[in-house]
């Protein structure tokens, strides 16, 4: 008959106390966020009076987890950047030129004279050669630089060259396997320069993932600007220095071999042409700080490291006199005279910079240069006072859900309401509890789908309630009707809520951001009111019934 | 007292006016397709790419001022709508303004929201940008086929687990009833032209839940009643089925729409469109439940003979193991 184990009870009571001791710090958001602060920065940085006390605002024996606030609740940048990775294959094709002359050269005798053709497609480098009956050889001699790809995903034996030749031209580009290797690197950098660019800004916790191929997933609470946040991320921040061939105002200007034409970043109009190799690149630097110069302007400062100060000090020995410029992003920043050899190993940027424009480009500069370009595909910024605008139409109309509801069933059910109702309230604390727990995050879509669980939620109460009554018409005595309620209604609770769950699943996998917050509420949703409705209504019923034993019962 | 929304016993034949109801249905149905055709959806730029700038100011709104200052800027299509919501504050006047994909670039750069922004703080100096959502035409493109595919795996899913836990001819009727309920919410969507972006697919997912959810129940009902009643016409076993399953079904969708207007009063403008769909689909999935479901089942009609069945007890008792 209506019997429930002892060690079953002291289980469901179990579960429903954790749910309700793991939701009752949401109900005090922003002192429990204080406190989760100080005790972070009493780790991170050691302990102060003032950290100590802001970390007392909440017991340490009560726990402390939050449910996340989505970008939408809290305010933020969401940002989707592609990675454009074919830049990097230009990049690796100038590094295999010098070694492909090299190899050349030493044919000579066989090959004759060989030159880089300038009009070659992007990624691909192409050798005329004097002579096109030693073709082969020449082809030879550069099959025989490729390297063996490293990879864990490559077959053995990929190289990470491709070689070919046609008339007098040799062709080299990377392999398919390179490229994916490749790509898969210059992803993964260009991830790490995010996150230090972004944690160099100090905001509270970036979220910064791969999606895809060569997607970047940037998520950053709190922010006021997404244009400031996309200006910090989106900049590729490669400072070069080159030495000056000559400076024009012609913009179709002839640069000549080996060299190249670059704008003037401020003055329009003015162009510089400069040699292609650059002497130093902003790998070379260690360090970079915003500065004033010695007419007080802005400026940056930077050290290089000990190889780079070296060439840099060799470098400026040998040219005195002869002008330097430094390129960022392919635009010269400024092109002054060296003045006499700088050995010490750092140096100074002016141009025409603001205060902020100078501490933006050391932080770049420090943080490094992406590896390649970034476009952004989608962006989503909401600003903190519309998020709390929307937490506070969120928690309305949840009270409100929540009062409508209880006192509906009450109505219906009677006293079998109210156990319902208990039902409901553990229900949604469990269902916070769990949010909080597993760090799942809430967005304005997750607390509809809230709201919409209370209502939900009461439907397997509902359906064993209307079996009990029917089962009471049959004339049975009550406890047999009880137990027999909840025995018929099981299977249409369990298909009710196992295709429901199928929704919320689909949309979990196949939603992103807010959506996905949806999901994740409906699909716990599910699980706490199937758990509330079957144990803890029943737990409840069954607790009433051993101590009244009533004769007959009202549903 | 008890408060009842369906007397004690009902015996309303549902399959009376058969012929009216699904005539209802089709024509529904058709209508909302042609107007999905001919009028249209208002899809977000979730779907086709674009800018959308949600601002705020303290002084009145005038929009046609702010069409006029966002125009000149030489952006393309340009739209500036009014939002009115009664969570508002005196001071608070929203508007939402919508860009197009501009040629031959994806997300919006910067530089545009901060021409936009200093156009518009010539007209109203207190005006701020609450939030900003750009998607390029690339993202947009497969958010259609993400959605698309949603919705149909969605469908499928269901399609399969109705068929191996019941018989094919209710997964059939299950389906068509879901399929009616995502087509009606189409067609209310565009004949009221409410913007269509991704949190309505959502929207569609959680109805198709909600919707299947409550067909399950009653044909869980009328298995178990085909069982009880082997010689009884199909007609009445449905109509029993549907009777008594009618009390359950009138509660769970009155506690549902309780907590959804609530939501649709007091949740705020930015998840409205949302709430709505779902509210209209709780509607309609009610409806479709009894009517559509059950009619193509009736229609198809289903194996009589239960007497082999697969598990070892009687009706629904499947999951009667677990036992609290």
């Amino acid at each position: 008959m209506l019997q429930i184990a002892l060690w079953k009870r002291v289980l469901i009571l179990a579960v429903c106390v954790s749910g309700l001791l793991f939701s009752f710090p949401n109900g005090f958001y922003s002192r429990v966020e204080t406190h989760n602060d100080a005790v972070a920065a009493i780790q991170a940085f050691g302990s102060t009076s003032e950290r100590e006390a802001e970390a007392a605002i909440w017991p340490s024996f009560l726990p402390s987890t939050l449910i996340n606030l989505g970008l939408d609740l809290r305010g933020g940048a969401h940002l989707l950047a592609e990675v454009y990775v074919e830049d990097v294959y230009a990049d690796r094709m100038d590094i295999y030129w010098p070694e492909v002359r090299r190899a050349l050269v030493e044919l000579r005798d066989q090959v004759g004279f060989v030159e880089r053709v300038d009009s070659a497609p992007r990624g691909t480098l192409q050798v005329r050669v004097q002579r096109a009956e030693a073709l082969e050889a020449a082809l030879q001699a550069v099959r025989d630089l490729a390297q063996p790809v490293v990879s864990l995903t490559a077959g053995v034996g990929a190289t990470d060259i491709v070689v070919s030749g046609q008339d007098d031209v040799i062709a080299v580009e990377l392999s398919p396997e390179e490229r994916a290797a490749t790509d898969n690197r210059t992803v993964q950098q260009a991830l790490e320069i995010i996150r230090r660019r972004i944690d160099e800004v100090g905001t509270r916790e970036p979220s910064i993932q791969r999606q895809g191929e060569n997607r970047i997933l940037i998520q950053v609470p709190g922010v006021g600007s997404a244009a400031e946040l996309k200006a910090l991320i989106g900049t590729t921040a490669r400072l070069t220095f080159h030495p000056v061939v000559s400076s024009t105002t012609d913009p179709d200007a002839r640069a000549g071999p080996g060299n190249i034409l670059v704008p003037h970043l401020d003055r329009e109009g003015e162009f510089y042409i400069v040699e292609r190799a650059a002497v130093l690149s902003g790998e070379d630097l260690v360090d970079a700080q915003p500065a004033f110069d010695q007419n007080g302007l802005p400026s940056v400062t930077f050290r290089f490291n000990p190889a780079g100060a070296r060439i840099f000090g060799q470098y400026t020995s040998d040219n005195v006199g002869a002008l330097f410029a430094t390129v960022l992003d392919g635009e010269v920043i400024t092109a002054p005279q060296i003045r006499e050899p700088i050995t010490g190993g750092s140096g100074q940027i002016t141009g025409n910079f603001t205060v902020e424009s100078s501490t933006e480009l050391a932080i770049l500069l420090r943080a490094g240069a992406l590896p390649a370009e970034l476009t952004f595909l989608e962006e989503r910024t909401v600003s903190p006072g519309l998020g709390q605008d929307s937490i506070d139409a969120g928690r309305i109309a949840c009270i409100v859900a929540f009062a409508a509801v209880i006192v509906f069933m009450a109505l219906s059910y009677g006293l079998f309401g109210v156990f319902a109702d208990v039902a409901l309230i553990l229900n949604v604390a469990l269902l916070l509890g769990i949010l909080s727990v597993f760090g799942a995050t809430l967005t304005l879509p997750g607390i509809a789908g809230i709201v919409l669980t209370i209502g939900m939620a009461v439907d397997a109460n509902v359906l064993v309630f209307e079996r009990i009554r029917e089962e009471l018409k049959t004339a049975k005595g009550p406890s047999r009707a009880i137990e027999l309620g909840y025995q018929r209604a099981l299977s249409a609770i369990i298909d009710a809520n196992v295709t429901t769950g199928m929704t919320a699943v689909i949309l979990f996998a196949l939603g992103s951001g807010p959506v996905k917050g949806f999901a994740v509420t409906l699909m716990c949703g599910i699980v706490t009111s199937v758990f509330t409705a079957i144990f803890v209504t029943r737990l409840l019923i069954v607790m009433w019934f051993e101590r009244r034993r009533p004769r007959t019962i009202e549903v | 007292m008890r408060l009842k929304l369906v007397p004690k016993e009902t015996n309303f034949d549902f399959f009376r006016y058969r012929t009216v109801t699904m005539g209802a249905s089709i024509a529904a149905v058709v209508a909302s397709i042609v107007l999905w055709l001919v009028v249209g959806l208002n899809f977000g730029i979730d779907f086709r790419g674009g800018t959308t700038i949600r601002t705020e100011a303290v002084q009145q709104v005038d929009v046609g001022a702010y069409r006029q200052a966002v125009s000149a800027l030489d952006l393309g299509e340009v739209s500036v709508i009014e939002v009115f919501d009664p969570n508002f504050r005196e001071d608070q006047n929203v508007t939402l303004i919508r860009i197009q994909a501009q040629e031959g670039q994806e997300s919006v750069t910067g530089a545009i929201i901060t021409d936009v922004e200093a156009a518009l703080k010539e007209v109203d100096p207190s005006i701020e940008f609450t939030s900003v959502d750009s998607v390029g035409p690339k993202v947009s493109g497969e958010l259609v086929q993400t959605a698309i595919l949603a919705v149909a795996s969605a469908l499928a899913a269901i399609l399969i687990y109705i068929w191996l836990r019941f018989e094919w001819q209710f997964s059939v009727g299950a389906v068509a009833a879901l399929f009616h309920d995502v087509i009606l919410t189409i067609g209310i969507f565009s004949l009221l032209q409410i913007r269509f972006d991704l949190s309505t697919i959502a929207a569609l997912l959680t109805i198709v839940g909600y919707s299947i959810n409550d067909t399950v129940v009653i044909f869980d009902r009328l298995r178990e009643n085909l069982r009880k009643y082997k010689a009884t016409p199909l007609k009445d076993v449905m109509n029993t089925s549907v009777n008594e399953t009618l009390s359950r079904t009138l509660m769970t969708s009155g506690t549902t729409l309780l907590a959804l207007v609530a939501l649709l009063a007091f949740g705020g403008d930015v998840i409205r469109g949302f709430v709505f769909a779902i509210t209209w689909g709780v509607i309609v999935g009610t409806y479709s439940s009894v009517y559509v479901a059950k009619n193509v089942v009736l229609m198809l009609g289903v194996k009589r003979d239960w007497s082999k069945p697969s598990d070892g007890g009687g009706a629904g008792t499947q999951f009667a193991s677990v036992d609290a």
